[in-house]
């Protein structure tokens, strides 16, 4: 792994179960892991653990689990968050801060507060939202190596 | 801020000795919902939470949160303390609740940090 330098490219794969909220967070946490390795700056690599865990979250919480994939190319790192949940049946409210469809044992985790979608736009530089009602969400987030002076 | 000096401030128990208690803390943010220290808090600020859950380490192993309190007497679970001492977090557990924690702490010169209007 620490061969490996930012100009290589990689895809990292996992798979997160439904409603395990012991594992929960063990995806995004490797990612941030691996990029530290890389010598990835650590605005980047919080930017990129930040939007996995959410992603990964509403894996666990909405989408009866699903597969979170890190691909490290050129100048970017993309994250693809692929669910075969119920869908979100309107993105724009989704998007919304406090908009939340959890249930109260989620919320009672410190989680669900309709945060989850703005954040993963706030700290990402581009955000795809591919959904279906009954077919699940595939989100493609795009986090560029390059600090731009965003979010720090 | 020395950590060691919250812990005497909040009359607070660290759970383990190991535990580094040299970390300077100048500022820290309180909060139930883990989404919110995501959109908000930055790196080094002080977690002040009342939940115990693993996501509360995970959510400050994320954004770089170099220690947690734990108010109301709330003793985290096992898995919890597990992952805290896999991350190399710091935890502190106070019996003062949220308010007062925080009342005590900012009277101690600890900044919050800023929300920005939108």
């Amino acid at each position: 792994m620490s061969s490996l330098n930012s100009r290589d490219s990689f895809v990292i794969e996992r798979e997160v179960k439904p409603l395990d909220f012991l594992s929960a967070g063990e995806t995004a946490s490797d990612f941030k892991e691996t990029l530290k390795s890389l010598g990835i700056p650590a605005d980047i690599c919080r930017k990129t653990s930040i939007v996995a865990y959410e992603a990964e979250m509403n894996a666990v919480i909405h989408g009866g689990g699903g597969i979170i994939a890190m691909e490290l190319e050129g100048d970017r790192i993309t994250i693809v968050a692929k669910d075969q949940g119920p869908g979100i049946e309107n993105v724009s409210l989704a998007m919304q801060e406090g908009y939340s469809t959890a249930p109260d044992f989620v919320r009672e985790m410190g989680f669900g507060a309709g945060m989850g979608l703005p954040n993963i736009k706030k700290y990402s530089d581009e955000l795809d939202i591919e959904t279906k009602p009954g077919e699940g969400t595939t989100l493609r987030i795009v986090i560029f190596l390059k600090d731009e002076g965003g979010v720090e | 801020m020395l950590l060691s000096e919250i812990v005497s401030i909040l009359d607070a128990e660290p759970l383990n000795e190991e535990m580094d208690l040299g970390i300077d803390i100048q500022s820290a943010f309180a909060s139930d919902l883990m989404s919110d220290v995501l959109a908000l808090a930055r790196p080094g600020v002080l977690m002040i939470t009342g939940l115990t859950n693993i996501q509360i380490m995970r959510t400050a192993s994320m954004i770089d949160i170099p220690a947690v309190v734990f108010v109301r007497g709330k003793k985290p679970p096992r898995e919890t303390i597990e992952l805290a001492g896999k991350l190399g977090i710091p935890f502190i557990i106070t019996y003062k609740t949220m308010f007062e924690t925080c009342g005590m702490l900012f009277q101690a010169g600890v900044k919050p940090i800023l929300c920005a209007k939108r």
